[in-house]
Formats: C-alpha cells, structure tokens, sequence
C-alpha cells in the first residue's frame, strides 16, 4: 500500500480521510514497514466497510490485515442499530468464532525430552481428530445439536467434556447469550454432525509450546505462565457448521440488499440491517455458530488432556484464556463520551479488554484480557494483553496472527511438505499431519514476520506483549 | 476428419488470493467453464487425477444470475464434500436460465492417498466473475475461503 494515499497520524497510525460514500475515517494501525507491505486491497476494503449503513467511529485495520471477503481480515467495525447500523455475514467470516485457546500444562521444557516429545506428538495426533475428512467421535443429532448450539462451552463441560472452573477462562463464560439454534438450517446442522471435537485443516493446529521469554514478568505471573513452562494452543473455529451458515446467509444478504436500500460496492460486503429479520436471524444463528466453536475448542481440550496423561501423568492442564476472532458482538463502547449499545465485528481481529473492564474474569481484572496470537509451525505465538489505551485506539481490538506473505500455489512451489517436516524436527519442532501437502501449504516462510505485527499492536496501544511462545509441537489439521 | 471443436480449450487454472485460492474454469460452453471450475475446486484439495470417478451424486440449484449461480455450484459441492466425506473427479453440468443441473463423479476421500491439502470453508463472492471473454471461452472464477 503507498502511504502517500494516507493522513500519518504517528509512527504506528494512519488515516484515510472520509470522501466519497464513506461515512466515517478509516483508520489503520501498523509500522510504516507494514502499511507498504499490505496489499492495496486492504485500502478498499476498509474503505467500502467506512460507508456502509450506521457504522460509527471509524472503520479499523489491524497491524496483520490483509485481502479479506468484503471486510478486510484483520478489520473491526461497529454498528449502531438506533441509525440503521447492519450486520455482515463477511464481515464475520464463514469460520465464525474461529479462535485461539491456550494451556499452561504444569511442565517445563527441560522434562519434555526427545523420547517424550515423541510420545506426546504421537499420542495427541491419535487422540485430536485433524485434516480433512476427519470425523469426531461424537456424533449430534436433533435435541443434542440444539442443546450445544444453545450451550457453548457450558454445554461441552455438562456433557463430561473438561471442567466447570474452564468456562471462566472463556470469553461469554463459555455460553454466547442469544444464540438461536432455530435459526440454523437443517443443511448447517447436518454439517456439523460428525465434526464436534475436530480441529479442521489449513491454518487450524494444536501446538505445544515453551514460554520462550517473558515482557511482563508479573502479568505473565498472573497469566500463569513463567520461562521455560510448556503450554497448549489450540486455534480451531465452528467447522461445517460456522461454513454453512456464513454461505446461506451471505447469499440472503446479497438478494436483500436492494430491498433493504443497501447498495454494494462489492457483493461480499453483504449486510443487512440489525433491526431487521434477515439481521435477526442472522444473529441467532451466528451466535449459535459461536457456541458450537467453544464446545468445540472444549471438546479438544478435553482430548488434549487424555492424550498428555498418557505421556505426562502429571501434567495438568489448566485453561488461560478462549479468545475468538471472527465474531460480531453485541458491546457498550464509549462514542463521543457517551455509551452507546454496539455491534462489534471482528474479522481476524481479537477483542482486547483493558484492566478493570466488567467482563473479565476476576484474575484479569488488574492486568487486562490475555490477547493470544497464533503463530505458524516453526516461528512464535505471542501472548498480549489488553491494555487502558485499547477501548480508545480501536473499540478494545488488537491483531489476531501473522497473515499470510504468500499465497498457497507459490508455498507448494517453493516447499516440499516431508522436507520441511525434517527440517523442523532437526530444530526439535515435531510436526505432525495427514497431509504433506498441507505442511508445505503452511511453510512458516510463508507468513509474514509475526513479531513485527505483535511490535506494532503494541506501539499502537492496542495491546501489550506478555510473553512469546515457541513451538514444539504441531499437529496440523 | 475435423478435431472436436474448441474442446481442448475447456481447462481450470488457480490465481492467488492473500489468504486462500482463486479458480478459474475456462470452456467453450458457460457449462464447461462450470465444469472446469468444479475441477478447479477438486484440485484446491487435492490432484483430479487420482480420484477415481466411481460413484455419482445428483445436484442442483437455483440463482438469480450466472454469478451468484457459479457460487451455489461450488457451494453445493463443498456441501456434498463436506456431508458425503467424498471427492469429485468429473462433472456433467447442464444449465437452463438460472437452473443449474449436474452429476458429480468421485469417491470417498482417503486421507493416506489423496493426501487431501486443506478442506474448502465456503465460495466467496470476492473476484467473482461470469463472462465471455473476447475469445469467445467462458470464464467462470471467483476466490474460495480455505
């Protein structure tokens, strides 16, 4: 992108003026490294979603965004319903609640030897269900599926899938309010049958990690985490069920449009108005897709802790944090000194609640909401938190991941799945996946520098870093 | 003897998009280009080459423009993907106005020979275009999420 078409605001802000159709400024966070590196898409984009219906504020892009589907990934935009705000199935995602979970497991690096990683590798890749195809061993029909659309996480651990104490380490106390399983179509629901308690494939993984070192000792200390521990990291979303509902909804809005008086510059910015049926239904069902990711991601994490007692008896691991990243949420957000009832889309963007805010759990109320950072196969995962400054610089957002440099052809061409499988387990990274395809489509060369993306998050004041992460594990799905 | 008219132009070619893969299904007929696309879906997953077309399933749908009607084919293809555990290897698509008619042909993916990539989430509408081109092939395309 060429910042002459930007406004500098300060070394890690820029400002694309209102003009045209837009209705508020767009404003993007990022090193000036960054901006030239991202994709001049990312400008259209954020510039289509600052004219759409009853957006407030600004329309944001974070260090991370790239060329998304209508809004660009790596974007927030809230949505007032009292001025004719909307609600946008791509401004979600098809992957909706596609997020990030991470354990601390009670062990250190040092007890994870060779022989052991090996074991725990093998152990968890026999355990988790990853790649395509795959199907869990929990099959939903009828009431359960409406009882785990309704239920979320709080539904998983009722059935016996991890613990009570977890569903306080879940944003929404593990149950997202509203979900409508009514909403749901028979196709989306027949989607998900087979897929409860499976991490899909592509970017989606569970890695083993070591806290590789430390930015804040004491907000680590309060996170649970220390040099040299071992965690877990789970980054899966709502499966076939969040893909289904996204494709029927995304074509519901593009036919509406034009009798809701939306004109769109670009079909996959497809909307419609929260105060209408078609928004309605689109929020219960969404809502639904977000608890069917946290019964999900709980489900694994019940699996994760089977497969590490085989290996590790003792360990024991305990949940940080549950953050999602492809959502929209219903927030009260300060606009203009005022608070104003919102609808908060994150699209490949975590929320990042800053200390003292009245959703977090009691443990983070004085150091703000772990932010958790995905990573790719052999470079960091990042640990942030949210910071005072947060609610201001981009209604409590921060980045989600690294983003990809490079596409998926150009990665197969560039590198051989089994050989960078080796390659990685001469640096002590044990790979793990069905397909060697897959790795080489996933090469951490292709992914741009995650550790400038955390830099610029926090130079920003989005959020602050904690703590990196190094992998030891991948299971890739 | 004549060679069959224009047939070897029918072909699929992925373009790149940030994130995830573009497709292109390129033919003589707005049918083919259809059906090139679907191919070009399959190869998202894995190579056509190794899927063995033995079994059919039977698919329709419905939209208002050519558009939006190549989207529900590729969405109705992850759908019986996803649904069935299968891949697709061949395509027979028939179109009449905004109906859309097909057989898919594949079989059950196995994960140790297919060496499946990746599963496809959704077709988007981003890079989504039907149109003759000025050579007269049909070009289907759009960016699907992965």
């Amino acid at each position: 992108m060429d910042t002459a078409q930007l406004t500098r605001l300060n070394d890690f802000a820029w400002r694309i003026e209102p003009r045209g159709p837009m209705r508020v400024p767009a404003i993007l966070y990022a090193s000036e490294a960054l901006i030239r590196d991202m994709d001049q898409k990312v400008y259209e984009q954020v510039t289509h979603v600052a004219a759409l219906p009853g957006i407030v504020d600004a329309a944001y892009a974070m260090p991370d965004a790239h060329w998304g589907y209508g809004f660009p990934i790596g974007g927030v935009a809230a949505f007032d319903p009292g001025a004719g705000g909307v609600v946008s199935a791509g401004g979600v995602g098809f992957d909706i609640s596609c997020g990030v979970r991470t354990l601390t497991t009670g062990l250190t690096a040092q007890q994870l030897d060779p022989a052991g990683r090996r074991l725990l590798a093998e152990a968890l890749f026999t355990t988790v269900p990853a790649g395509v195809g795959s199907t869990g061993r929990l099959h939903l029909d009828g009431a359960a599926m409406d009882a785990m659309l309704a239920g979320g996480a709080r539904w998983a651990v009722e059935q016996g899938y991890g613990e009570a104490a977890d569903l306080e380490r879940v944003e929404e106390h593990g149950c997202m309010a509203g979900a409508r399983p009514d909403a749901v179509s028979a196709q989306a629901k027949k989607r998900q049958r087979n897929e409860m308690g499976t991490l899909g494939s592509g970017n989606h993984y569970l890695e083993v990690q070591a806290v590789a070192e430390l930015y804040d000792a004491d907000t680590a200390a309060a996170f649970g985490l220390a040099a040299g521990d071992v965690v877990a990291s789970i980054h899966c979303g709502s499966r076939g069920l969040g893909h289904q509902i996204g494709t029927e909804f995304l074509k519901r809005m593009v036919i509406a449009a034009p009798e809701h008086g939306i004109h769109l510059p670009d079909r996959e910015l497809a909307c419609a108005p929260l105060d209408s049926d078609l928004g309605r239904d689109y929020l219960g069902a969404m809502r639904a897709g977000i608890n069917c990711a946290l019964a999900n991601r709980q489900i694994i994490t019940h699996l994760a802790r089977r497969a590490f007692a085989q290996v590790f008896p003792d360990a024991r691991l305990a949940l940080l944090y549950d953050v999602s990243h492809n959502t929209c949420k219903e927030e009260s957000h300060d606009v203009g000194g005022q608070p104003r009832p919102l609808f908060v889309h994150r699209k490949g963007a975590t929320r990042a609640l800053g200390p003292g805010h009245p959703d977090l759990p009691e443990a983070f109320r004085s150091t703000g909401q772990p932010v958790l950072i995905g990573g790719s196969m052999g470079t960091a995962s990042y640990v942030l938190a949210g910071t005072a400054t947060s609610e201001t610089r981009a209604l409590s957002s921060a980045c989600h991941g690294a983003g990809r440099a490079m596409s998926r052809h150009q990665a197969t061409r560039t590198w051989q799945g089994r050989a960078l499988v080796d390659e990685l387990a001469a640096r002590g990274i044990l790979i793990r996946s069905a397909s060697y395809r897959g790795v080489a489509e996933e090469a951490p060369g292709a992914y741009k520098d995650v550790g400038a993306v955390v830099d610029a998050a926090e130079q920003a004041g989005l959020a602050r870093r904690v703590a990196r992460l190094a992998p030891l594990v991948c299971i890739k799905g | 003897m004549a060679p069959p008219p224009f047939r070897s132009a029918a072909r699929w070619e992925h373009f790149a998009h940030g994130a995830d893969v573009g497709l292109r299904g390129i033919g003589p007929r707005l049918s083919e280009a259809f059906e090139q696309a679907a191919l070009a879906l399959t190869a998202v997953v894995t190579d056509p080459a190794g899927v063995d077309p033995a079994r059919p399933v039977a698919i329709a749908c419905e939209a208002p423009d050519p558009e939006l009607l190549l989207v529900d084919w590729l969405n109705a293809l992850i759908y019986e993907m996803a649904t069935r555990g299968m891949v697709f290897s061949r395509f027979r698509v028939a179109l009449d106005g905004h109906r859309l008619t097909a057989t898919a042909w594949g079989e059950p993916v196995e994960p140790r020979r297919h060496q499946p990539a990746v599963e496809v989430k959704g077709a988007t509408y981003t890079a989504l275009a039907v149109a003759r081109q000025p050579d007269g092939l049909w070009h289907a395309q759009c960016v699907v999420d992965v």
